[in-house]
């Protein structure tokens, strides 16, 4: 027997990567910042996107989410209470948003257009290994941590954490009660992404959320 | 992470390229895995004897490469192989590294395939 070796080279994400180049250059077209925000289950993404979308909506930014869960529309309700257009993603059972979803649910999106927002956050499935290998065509991605995680969550989920372009400390009102080690958290989302902004926030007293805020007017201002 | 929707997508992908071998018998199918791919090997193989079966890969073998993080330190001017995933520093120098030149691959690199054909 014979055999002979066929060169492939080709991503097994390829489909993936591929739709998430289109959304990009369509977010780009539109100039609008598109922030894809991920954390394990219960970190808070949903308050701190709650309050950011209030916030933003304040000072006049016109902002819009994508939430995905397995199932169930109670983050979308929540988020909507913003006054901010929101529309739920049931991956029924996926453990990560694709591409695809997000293509699919910003076509069929009724009243809102891309080109008519400033701000478009998606709030991954909560998960901190899946949704690391999926491009969304977001220009930020955001890693949320809670305080109530623990300090080495960086160093067991390192994937993700490198492959973020802002960090999000939540839930730092309950740092005392939690004995939560703040220089060991930063050093370890230092040793695995060196150099990346952390933001170190509470949703619920706001601490933190002027630098937040001025953070997304920079990027922004930045494309 | 979801290895099985992963091998789904290889065998998808192999068998494509079969279309233009129409006589060809699938030896080998090697990968290339980055050291932060959240993939683990173990599970590929295991979903490989699951997925291939009635499919033109079946009796074929699945090789994961693993491919350790690659960093260029601009300290030194030069890429760095890291020990593991759990400090993004230069092993020579210390200083933290932020440019990644290698671990994220997640692909099919070659396949090895019988033509059926005899040489003398």
């Amino acid at each position: 027997m014979t055999t002979r070796i066929v060169e492939m080279r080709r991503g097994i994400l390829k489909k993936n990567d591929e739709l998430a180049a289109g959304l990009r250059a369509s977010y780009a077209e539109a100039g609008v910042l598109v922030l894809n925000l991920v954390s394990s289950p219960g970190t808070g993404k949903t308050a701190f996107l709650e309050r950011t979308l209030r916030e933003l909506r304040a000072k006049g930014a016109r902002v819009a989410a994508l939430v995905g869960d397995l199932e169930t529309d109670n983050d979308a309700l929540r988020l909507a209470a913003s006054g901010a257009p929101v529309r739920q993603i049931n991956t029924h059972g996926i453990c990560h948003l694709d591409a695809e979803m997000i293509g699919k649910h910003i076509e069929g999106w009724a009243g809102v257009m891309l080109a008519g927002l400033d701000y478009l956050f998606i709030e991954n499935v909560g998960n901190l290994v899946c949704p690391s290998s999926y491009d969304l065509g977001e220009r930020i991605r955001v890693a949320l941590l809670s305080v109530t995680e623990g300090e080495d969550k960086p160093l067991k989920y390192p994937t993700l954490f490198n492959s973020a372009d802002a960090a999000v400390i939540t839930k730092i009102d309950l740092s005392e009660p939690c004995a939560f080690n703040r220089e060991l958290a930063l050093r370890n989302i230092n040793e695995i992404r060196p150099g990346i902004r952390i933001f170190e926030t509470s949703a619920k007293t706001g601490t933190g959320m002027v630098e937040w805020l001025e953070y997304l007017r920079e990027e922004r201002a930045m494309r | 992470m979801h290895e099985l929707s992963l091998v789904t997508s290889i065998v998808e992908t192999v068998t494509e390229t079969l279309a233009a071998l129409p006589a060809a018998r699938v030896v080998e199918v090697r990968l290339r895995v980055g050291a932060l791919a959240s993939v683990i090997p173990e599970s590929l193989e295991f979903c490989w004897e699951i997925v291939i079966e009635g499919t033109p890969l079946e009796g074929s073998r699945l090789v994961v490469n693993m491919l350790p993080v690659v960093m260029h330190c601009a300290g030194c001017d030069a890429d760095v192989t890291l020990d593991g995933v759990q400090s993004f520093r230069c092993p020579q120098c210390g200083s933290p590294c932020s440019e990644m030149r290698q671990g994220r691959e997640l692909e099919i690199d070659s396949i090895e395939i019988d033509d059926g054909k005899v040489t003398a």
